[in-house]
């Protein structure tokens, strides 16, 4: 095939070329001892807070869905480690992750878990409505590829209002055919708007294989639009960060949208109600687990390079666990909203009625 | 006071709000370039330029979600549906982000977007161009859903909804674009939720909106001239927020009320409104609420046979008059 775009393939690694020096990248390689231990201990954060989340979900604390993070950790972390001031976050319901990457606190997070009124969002969101604007961090959104316009928007913003910045904007491979992907796909990148499209290809969408649901490559659709991208091992938090970094880059400092593919595991169901027999083989996970486990491997590299030694990494994983017990504990410990609560949080003007323009009844009961 | 078109009030309101806050931004298709598909932005472009007026693909879904997106950030968008009906291909954008965000996020988010457009029959292009949505909309809390009648309506009311830190629906009519009326030459703003009695009487309320209010006003003149019936007509303006105690106001001065809507029926604004009269004002009444709707089914596109299927002033009339025997 010969082409003449600005479509650019990255990173997809050449057969026995030996792995790359991602350390020594120049998004790593500034790095100091204690923030490569903070990006580890935030990816064992994270695990911790699932799997103590799925205990609570098996006890029957938690309503509704619960998709776990577990096997992802490197793609949240390696990416939204790369934010500044103005780089913004979106994503699907597959989104504790990214919520404990940006820094969310696990209280907040595991109270919403429990339906309490000291969640992050009151327990009105549940588990795939995590939201901390705050920390530029807009969701958590439940349908299958509608966060992605939502996504241009907010880099259309940036760009409208001329802050620099970026929008990371997540969604799974099982979101790839959907309509609105690709019409956020075109906007993006007729209006060059400072977004990086990041498909979490975990292999499944839900139940069913990438070979059974889409046609040729996810990043390559994006040279039908004329837009960069790329492909990356999801699972080296060092390679993710090395390879998101001049992305990142193209959208703040060129207004250039791209289209990444993080290549990534889930070890449990698409959600915890998924019996997860019928469309995978066991010896697959326990492949991955095995050889490719984001903290694994990061550990790995952390104590080979004398970061870090193996009493810290040990120390680092009590805390972990202690932290998502404590975060139980909060939950359990905090009220539910009220009834009355039903209604708050719905119009603006009706949660700042001194601030009210308009008349008439904005609720019917 | 000058009198100008519907959509020429709309336009003030665009070209007012747009000086007043250089947030706003007008996109849609067609709005730009080709100065609107019914000539609503004419002229827009060239004052405000392609930063703040932005042609879209056709591209409903994207560009909505861009437009909430982007609302949630700082921008306040002024989002155009060429119609209406085609809010059912970006339906997930509007009903799920637009609608939710705020409830979901447990307040932290807010979405000040305006998406206007026509929502109509009468026009004769068929079932898929003439749907009336303002009751599927306005049964999501987190979204307000405004249809203005006049000239006059239209600006003040549109200047309040892009102020308005809240999603709103702005459905407008391309029977109406046409239309004539006085509109001040300066600044004002009517509040959503605040219906207007367009005409007072003693023998029944006529309770409408949007263009059926326009007919239902008609109507009460024929009522008033051939049958000696006098007729209020209470025009809502405002679908949520609701203005209910004008409705009730009426209805106990008219003590019957005759709802008139260009909805099918079921599940209708009309509806809502005939249960919620029965409700509060059950002992004013002195006959069964009656209700004028499209005749349901597809919207026909044979021309003659159309106007039959909406609400006109013929069919208001005996609607009345049947009411009064």
């Amino acid at each position: 095939m010969t082409k003449k775009s600005s479509a650019t393939a990255e990173g997809q690694g050449e057969p026995g070329a030996g792995k790359p020096d991602f350390a020594g990248a120049p998004a790593n390689a500034a790095l100091s001892a204690e923030q490569r231990i903070h990006l580890y201990r935030v990816m064992v954060r994270i695990r911790r807070f699932e799997e103590r989340s799925l205990r609570a979900y098996q006890a029957k604390k938690i309503g509704g869905f619960l998709h776990l993070y577990i096997g992802q950790e490197a793609v949240a972390v390696g990416c939204c480690s790369l934010m500044g001031k103005d780089d913004h976050v979106i994503t699907a319901y597959r989104d504790h992750g990214h919520a404990i990457a940006v820094g969310m606190e696990m209280n907040p997070l595991m109270a919403e878990l429990y339906g309490k009124a000291t969640g992050c969002s009151k327990g009105k969101g549940g588990s795939m409505h995590f939201f901390d604007p705050a920390r530029n961090f807009w969701g958590g959104h439940g349908v299958v590829g509608g966060q992605v316009p939502l996504g241009i928007g907010l880099a259309y913003a940036l760009k409208y209002r001329e802050l620099g910045g970026s929008c990371m904007t997540f969604m799974g491979d099982g979101a790839v055919n959907q309509g609105a992907v690709h019409e956020a796909y075109n906007l993006a990148a007729l209006w060059e708007l400072p977004v990086v499209f990041i498909i979490e290809n975990n292999g499944y969408s839900m139940g069913t294989s990438q070979a059974r649901s889409s046609a040729g490559e996810l990043g390559r659709r994006a040279e039908a639009y004329g837009m960069a991208w790329g492909v990356c091992d999801g699972h080296d938090l060092y390679e993710v960060r090395a390879f998101m970094d001049r992305f990142l880059d193209m959208a703040r400092t060129k207004s250039k949208p791209s289209l990444v593919e993080l290549r990534t595991y889930r070890y449990r169901g698409h959600s915890v109600a998924d019996p997860d027999k019928t469309y995978r083989a066991k010896a697959e996970v326990e492949e991955y687990r095995r050889t490719k486990d984001p903290i694994q491997v990061f550990q790995n590299e952390l104590i080979a390079g004398q970061v870090m030694d193996v009493a810290l990494a040990e120390k680092i994983d009590a805390e972990a666990r202690s932290e998502a017990d404590l975060a139980a504990d909060f939950a359990e410990a905090s009220p539910f909203p009220a009834v009355s609560d039903i209604q708050k949080d719905v119009y603006w003007e009706a949660d700042n009625p001194s601030q009210r323009k308009s008349g008439g009844r904005l609720f019917f009961n | 006071m000058p009198v100008i078109q519907y959509r020429e009030a709309i336009r003030q309101a665009l070209s007012e709000e747009l000086t007043r806050d250089p947030n706003v931004v007008v996109m849609g298709e067609e709005v730009g370039q080709f100065n609107g598909a019914y000539k609503v932005t004419e002229g827009l472009l060239e004052k405000f330029g392609p930063k703040r007026i932005v042609d879209t693909p056709i591209s409903e879904a994207g560009f909505t979600g861009l437009g909430i997106g982007a609302s949630m950030l700082g921008v306040r968008p002024v989002v155009e549906l060429m119609f209406w009906s085609f809010y059912s291909v970006c339906f997930d954008q509007i009903l799920n982000n637009a609608a939710n965000l705020r409830y979901m996020s447990g307040g932290q988010i807010q979405c000040p977007i305006v998406i206007r457009g026509p929502a109509n029959g009468g026009t004769n292009v068929g079932a898929t161009h003439s749907h009336t949505p303002e009751n599927i909309l306005a049964s999501h809390p987190g979204v307000k859903v405004v249809v203005p009648a006049t000239p006059y309506d239209a600006k003040g009311l549109l200047k309040s909804a892009i102020r308005d830190n809240d999603p709103v629906m702005y459905l407008e009519n391309t029977i109406l674009y046409g239309d004539k009326g006085e509109v001040p030459a300066g600044e004002y703003l009517i509040p959503l939720g605040s219906a207007d009695t367009k005409r007072e009487g003693t023998d029944l309320s006529i309770i409408s909106y949007g263009r059926a209010a326009i007919q239902s006003l008609a109507a009460a003149h024929l009522l008033q001239q051939e049958h000696n019936i006098s007729a209020e007509v209470v025009d809502l303006r405002s679908i949520r927020p609701l203005d209910m105690d004008a409705v009730l106001a009426s209805v106990r001065k008219t003590h019957r009320a005759l709802v008139v809507e260009e909805q099918k029926p079921f599940c209708g604004v009309g509806a809502q409104l005939a249960f919620m009269i029965q409700s509060e004002a059950f002992d004013e009444l002195d006959a069964p609420i009656a209700r004028l709707s499209t005749i349901d089914g597809p919207s026909i596109y044979s021309p003659p046979v159309e106007n039959e299927q909406l609400p006109n002033p013929q069919r208001i009339v005996r609607a009345a008059v049947d009411m009064l025997d």
